[in-house]
């Protein structure tokens, strides 16, 4: 096998597996390979493919975010408020529940670092504090009524013949590429696997490893709030439960793709396939109509475990390898 | 006799912090309610707040009692509150499917939180995948196979037998703290009294060299999360038995973030190596007064994990070693 190939095992499988299922899917129910359905794995789980792709930022550097679906579910509902009860301009809302999620992912990196605490008590404890403070700001669902917000709701395309609402699937794949851009091709993008491959190495090489860290928990949270703000384009409204469980989705995408859960190694590639994996998932099963949606969550789980172990035979004969 | 007039001695015990903690609430609620402390006789049971906090803290006190064994060995589980909601929903079942007997019911229980937690524990110890990660499997999956075994609903459960584990009295006292306890003190008796417990912080504290001493590191490791799965199916039977119902979706939700927490302040440290049950105890009994506290000042119980969620890392942040090396700088400056 050659290196390039060998590399990229794990996102080969990925995309194998992708293309079997959704193949499979296609012949086994009518209608299923369509456009409407294609475009619809992109805008239903725009908001979880845009986590992601911050949660594989975080995993690159070997740490973990939990807080990631609860700063989405504040910001959903934060943005909807503002808008709604306080009269502030969509965009300056907007511009402030993305302010919001980037200072909250960076604080919790600062504690992360600087305190040496282990990420996922800080981050559980950010993602109980997120989700209490969006129970605070409102418990029952805001519908967004501003004219301007709705505008943009309504922005419509037409693709093949079928009308969708594109803006969500289309903020998910600028933020893929450009995450795709800063993982492949930046110096932070390089010292963020540095850092996850080993910190001690990274530091006596001389890289900024708290300046990385922190700015990945950052974005993360920053992308995070964007994710929630995503889905209001989708539903119109904000809503304090939006993405509970998220976070472990947006994990369980990550890992699916590739990518390995102590850090080091990956690609945002991959975590598009992930996505696009859990999404045919739950095509499938909202498909079948028999299958109840608990299926889900038993899948993606089994996925996930299965991954996990591939990773470690690969890795376990990577070693071999070197020895 | 002299240790124990040496403020230096017992200050450094883990039980102080907590303890602390819990007068400190006790003042607070002297100040806001004046009931708090007062226990009544009604129909021959003891009622008040105090008891209620005993009563409905017995879930979390004894996940927490399974923690504080997962975390002594440096690992950690997220997956007891998917288990709660699994051995629930499996009860519940059990029960509306005619007539089983109550012995049969709670043997079930006991098995599927078993099982879970060696699925846990052979993935942490044989499969060699990192506690977080191993524990969020059954987490994700947990909430998927809990509405699987319900069919999707919530199911009530109407067997007194059952629900006397929730809600019965013995003595005027209720059950539910009594089984706690006693299940606390027989895991002390068994780890303290017996090689066990020096095996499980061997394991946590340095893996190599307790392998290396001939430690089968791999089965200690395994069997911690067999007993925080059986800690989280008791937790269930209380969970849901006190209540009446099985809810496969919200059973124990975050409820690992409140064990997980009571073993931290009750003077486990996360890294493993050392673990304190009456830190743990004491800590589980505080948080639970804490959250009643908090209803009390008018709190509402969605906002409540707010403050929690502060004092968790405020706590964390007091005990870490950057903290540490900040006050020494400060005192030597001070002194010169």
């Amino acid at each position: 096998m050659s290196p390039l190939l060998r590399n990229r095992l794990p996102q080969l499988t990925t995309a194998l597996i992708f293309i079997l299922l959704f193949a499979a899917a296609s012949f086994r129910y009518d209608y299923f390979f369509s456009v409407r359905n294609g475009s619809s794995l992109f805008i239903s789980n725009a908001s979880l493919g845009i986590i992601a792709v911050g949660m594989t930022l975080v995993i690159f550097a070997g740490g973990i975010d939990l807080s990631v679906g609860a700063v989405a579910g504040f910001t959903n509902i934060f943005v909807a408020t503002q808008i709604q009860d306080h009269g502030w301009h969509p965009l300056a809302a907007m511009a402030a529940g993305l302010v919001i999620g980037t200072a909250f992912g960076a604080a919790m990196g600062a504690v992360i670092h600087y305190f040496k605490q282990p990420a996922f008590l800080v981050t559980l404890a950010g993602m109980f504090f997120a989700r209490a403070y969006a129970f605070q700001i409102s418990e029952s669902s805001v519908t967004i009524k501003h004219p301007f917000f709705v505008q943009l709701t309504d922005i419509k395309a037409t693709l093949a013949g079928s009308t969708i609402h594109p803006l969500p699937a289309i903020i998910f794949l600028l933020v893929l590429v450009a995450g795709y851009l800063v993982a492949q091709f930046t110096r932070f993008g390089r010292n963020l696997l540095a850092v996850g491959g080993s910190e001690q190495s990274a530091l006596l090489m001389g890289l900024p490893v708290g300046g990385t860290k922190i700015m990945a928990y950052a974005i993360c949270g920053g992308l995070a709030a964007l994710g929630g703000l995503t889905n209001t384009f989708i539903t119109g409204s904000g809503n304090c439960t939006f993405g509970t469980g998220l976070e472990l989705d947006a994990i369980a995408t990550v890992v699916i793709g590739g990518t390995l859960l102590t850090g080091g190694r990956g690609h945002m590639l991959g975590t598009l396939l992930g996505v696009m994996i859990v999404g045919t998932i739950q095509l499938i099963i909202a498909f079948d109509g028999t299958l109840s949606a608990s299926w889900t969550r038993i899948i993606t789980g089994t996925l996930l475990l299965a991954f996990i172990l591939f990773q470690r035979l690969l890795l376990q004969a990577t070693q071999k390898r070197l020895a | 006799m002299s240790k124990l007039f040496k403020p230096s001695s017992w200050l450094k015990s883990p039980a102080v912090w907590p303890l602390a903690g819990l007068a400190l609430l006790g003042v607070v609620n002297l100040i806001y309610s004046k009931n708090f402390f007062s226990i009544t006789q009604r129909d021959g049971h003891y009622v008040g707040t105090v008891i209620d906090i005993l009563k409905n803290g017995s879930p979390g006190l004894i996940l927490s009692l399974g923690m504080t064994l997962v975390i002594a060995t440096g690992g950690i589980d997220l997956s007891v509150g998917s288990v709660m909601a699994i051995v629930g929903a499996t009860a519940a079942v059990m029960m509306s499917h005619g007539d089983v007997s109550l012995p049969m019911v709670v043997a079930a229980c006991l098995g599927v939180g078993a099982l879970c937690g060696l699925v846990n524990g052979i993935l942490v110890s044989w499969g060699r995948i990192q506690p977080i990660v191993a524990t969020l499997i059954l987490m994700v999956a947990g909430r998927g196979i809990a509405p699987l075994i319900t069919g999707g609903n919530q199911i009530l459960i109407r067997q007194d037998s059952y629900n006397y584990f929730g809600n019965g009295f013995v003595f005027g006292l209720p059950v539910a703290p009594i089984i706690v306890a006693i299940l606390f003190l027989l895991a002390w008796l068994w780890l303290r009294r017996s090689a066990t417990g020096l095996f499980i912080e061997a394991a946590g504290d340095n893996e190599t060299a307790s392998r290396f001493a001939g430690l089968a590191t791999a089965r200690v490791k395994c069997l911690v999360y067999v007993v925080s799965g059986l800690c989280a199916a008791v937790a269930g039977i209380l969970a849901t038995s006190s209540i009446g119902n099985a809810d496969p979706m919200n059973d124990g939700q975050y409820s690992e973030l409140d064990a997980i927490f009571a073993v931290v302040v009750g003077g486990t440290a996360l890294s493993g190596g050392r673990f304190n049950f009456l830190g743990t105890f004491l800590a589980a009994i505080m948080l639970k007064t804490l959250t009643v506290t908090m209803y009390f000042v008018g709190v509402r119980p969605e906002v409540a994990p707010k403050y929690k969620a502060i004092l968790i890392i405020v706590v964390c942040l007091l005990g870490s070693e950057t903290t540490r090396r900040w006050l020494s700088q400060f005192k030597r400056r001070a002194a010169t």
